[in-house]
């Protein structure tokens, strides 16, 4: 195999994994949003969705772990390992890079405490965690930035689906934040709440706090 | 080595995933909040019991080292 | 007043001479007067000699002191010691009284205490009773003319929520957060106010501190029993709706503090809010010691009597406070938030004519549900407050049930503030 072909190789895995962490992360996201929601996915139990996301999550790192080191080794351009890590450090495309190298990093914090959540405190793990929410928009346009690949045909009309997914999912969640009782209220609300006939039983589930 | 299993109830908001992790030892209240014995969990179920600690999405699990 | 009958034994020091009361208001002066300065002897010592007095806490957990001492002291780390006047019980008078008429004795113990466990930080947690802050500044500065203190003391006031004394409300609020419990993992003694182990001790445990470092153990066992020495401070609220605070021995009859020969009530609450309800019968025979209580189902706790009037309609007065108790939930763990509230409105249900008939089943199992599954005993101490009340007042709820009340007046007697806190505000 002649060394163009061999780059050209490499080339092509790197956009091929890149577009597979791309999917992957995006049910990632979702399924993050499932797990916060308390929902359900139909059949499963609860530690299955937890487990699913935990899972697909250690997938996207392998196939994004794939897709930085093939780019590197691959020599049609040049990209350097230290600009996979640092932002806007590389010579070829330097920003569309930079935005792929500073998701990296995002996802790097969230998923070194997410390996040792029960051993960190819990309110460090869930601020690192929200950084996810940072990381995929960045990453996405990281996507549609580097390379021609996701700008037309079904790539493109995949990259969209994924973004709507994560969006609606990220409405939902939104919405929660939105209508949730603020801490400081719980109590006056609940009592509204006892006081309005709601007392006789269970309340309609789902809502995580109050009851 | 005795350990328990407790829940912090401030952190707890009822995902339930501990009562589906280890139904023998955790159940839930009317309200989805866990029912957890206060035994030292018996060696067969420390596994699962590991695991409910970690997978818990509020984080709400601890295990501890027993008196 | 038959007060005299109720000042403990050891009211004579140990060389004869007569001791003030530990209500005696006493500015610096004459408080130098009759103590002396603070006697610093070194940490060791005075944990041993609480010890061997056998030392208990006065704000409503009982816990020996000197193990909390010890503790704390044992944690290796600058310990921070907190004198907790918060006193939120709304019914409960005898830390506001013993901060405003004697406390030189508190911050002497305070100082002590710091002493004992290595602390290089003081706080004195206190309700926003008027005036309060503003005199224990006046004695803080006194004392720092005189060159007393080892320790510099903050004061930090308290919201006015029922919660705000809990040990770890209080450490929270120390900390600038909102006065709510948290959950006790790791431990107060190990992680408490700004990270450090933290001492969190009663203002009249304090007090009581201060006068067994100068009198010794068995000068403080010459009252009590002896297995609850010593003395302490009763709020006493009898049936003629007077509230005196008295320095009693432990062991005094209930019916002796609340006069209950001379002022009948029909019933007794021990213990405050989260406290039980006796038959006046019952009650008046029995001691003011956990000895004596616990097997009736009460507790000494931080000594609060109330000996409810005849003709006042003891259900009335329980709905209330449980209401109360439910307003004041932090509302942080979901057992209490989804109990509480259904517990005071069901309650209220019953107390109405006609109550539908699974209502009774339903509050005793919301009751089971909620006790014992919070961060902190509010919903334990609650549940309590409410299946005493039931049981007390079984036969006023038989004739709220026909729609008739045996009460001549419905003026509520029981001290219960108004209004639920409702934001950040209310918690600061």
């Amino acid at each position: 195999m002649s060394g163009i072909t061999a780059s050209t190789a490499l080339w092509y895995a790197s956009r091929a994994t890149g577009v597979i962490s791309l999917v992957l992360l995006s049910a990632v996201v979702v399924l993050g949003i499932v797990v916060n929601r308390q929902g359900r996915l139909p059949g499963l139990p609860r530690f299955a969705v937890t487990g699913l996301h935990r899972n697909l999550s250690l997938f996207a790192v392998l196939f994004l772990a794939v897709h930085v080191l093939t780019a590197v080794a691959d020599s049609y351009v040049s990209v350097s390992l230290a600009a996979t890590i640092i932002p806007f450090v590389s010579s070829y495309e330097p920003f569309w890079l930079g935005l792929g190298a500073v998701s990296l990093d995002l996802l790097a914090a969230v998923l070194v405490t997410s390996l040792v959540r029960s051993r960190i405190p819990r309110r460090a793990w869930r601020a690192v965690h929200w950084l996810s929410y940072g990381l995929y928009p960045v990453a996405v346009v990281h996507s549609i930035g580097s390379s021609a690949d996701l700008q037309s045909g079904w790539l493109l009309a995949l990259t969209v689906f994924c973004l709507t997914a994560v969006a609606a999912a990220a409405v939902w969640r939104l919405r929660r934040s939105i209508t949730a009782v603020p801490r400081f209220r719980r109590v006056v609300s609940a009592l509204d709440d006892a006081a309005g006939g709601r007392a006789a039983g269970r309340q309609a589930a789902g809502q995580g706090r109050p009851r | 080595m005795n350990q328990q299993l407790r829940v912090n109830p401030i952190a707890c908001t009822g995902h339930g995933l501990c009562a589906e992790l280890l139904p023998e030892w955790a159940s839930l209240d009317e309200w989805g909040y866990p029912i957890i014995s206060a035994e030292p969990i018996p060696p067969r179920l420390r596994k699962a019991a590991r695991r409910a600690v970690t997978d818990c999405p509020a984080l709400a699990l601890l295990l501890t080292d027993g008196r | 007043m038959t007060a005299a009958r109720a000042l403990p034994r050891h009211a004579d020091g140990p060389d004869g001479r007569r001791l003030p009361g530990l209500l005696q208001a006493m500015d610096l002066d004459a408080h130098l007067g009759a103590y002396g300065p603070p006697p610093y002897r070194g940490p060791r010592q005075l944990i041993e000699v609480v010890a061997a007095a056998g030392l208990t806490g006065r704000g409503g957990a009982g816990f020996p002191t000197a193990r909390k001492l010890a503790v704390v002291a044992g944690a290796g780390r600058r310990a921070v010691v907190v004198g907790n006047g918060a006193e939120s019980e709304p019914a409960s008078r005898k830390d506001k009284q013993l901060l405003l008429t004697a406390p030189h004795l508190v911050l002497d113990g305070l100082q002590l205490a710091a002493e004992a466990v290595g602390a290089t930080m003081a706080c004195l947690y206190l309700h926003r009773h008027p005036g309060l802050h503003r005199a224990l500044g006046s004695a803080l500065a006194a004392r720092a003319a005189a060159g007393l203190d080892r320790v510099e003391v903050q004061l930090v006031s308290a919201p006015p929520r029922f919660l705000a004394g809990e040990e770890s409300a209080v450490v929270s609020r120390i900390n600038s957060g909102p006065a709510l419990p948290r959950f006790k993992v790791p431990p107060m003694f190990q992680r408490g106010v700004a990270g450090a182990p933290t001492l969190v001790q009663n203002v009249e445990t304090l007090a009581h501190l201060a006068r067994i470092a100068r009198y010794g153990a068995s000068w403080f066992r010459a009252a009590g029993t002896a297995a609850e020495p010593g003395s302490m401070l009763a709020t006493c609220r009898r049936a003629d709706g007077t509230v005196e605070v008295v320095e009693t021995a432990i062991g005094t009859p209930l019916g002796e503090l609340l006069r209950l020969s001379e002022l009948p009530g029909q019933a007794v609450l021990v213990g405050g809010y989260h406290g039980t309800w006796l038959t006046s019968a019952h009650a008046a025979a029995l001691p003011l010691a956990n000895a004596g209580l616990r097997p009736a189902g009460a507790a000494v706790g931080a000594g609060l009597l109330v000996a409810l009037p005849p003709g006042r309609c003891g259900i009335a007065e329980a709905v209330r406070v449980v209401r109360y108790l439910a307003a004041e939930s932090a509302g942080q763990c979901g057992p209490c938030l989804s109990g509480l509230p259904r517990i005071a409105t069901g309650f209220a249900e019953l107390a109405a004519p006609r109550p539908r008939p699974r209502l009774r089943a339903d509050l005793e199992r919301w009751a089971r549900m909620a006790e014992r599954r919070g961060a902190c005993h509010h919903p334990d101490g609650s549940v309590r407050f409410l299946r005493s009340a039931l049981a007390v007042f079984a036969g006023e709820l038989t004739a709220h049930a026909r729609g008739q009340c045996p009460a001549t007046s419905h003026r509520p007697f029981l001290p219960v503030p108004a209004g639920v806190p409702a934001g950040q505000a209310d918690w600061t």
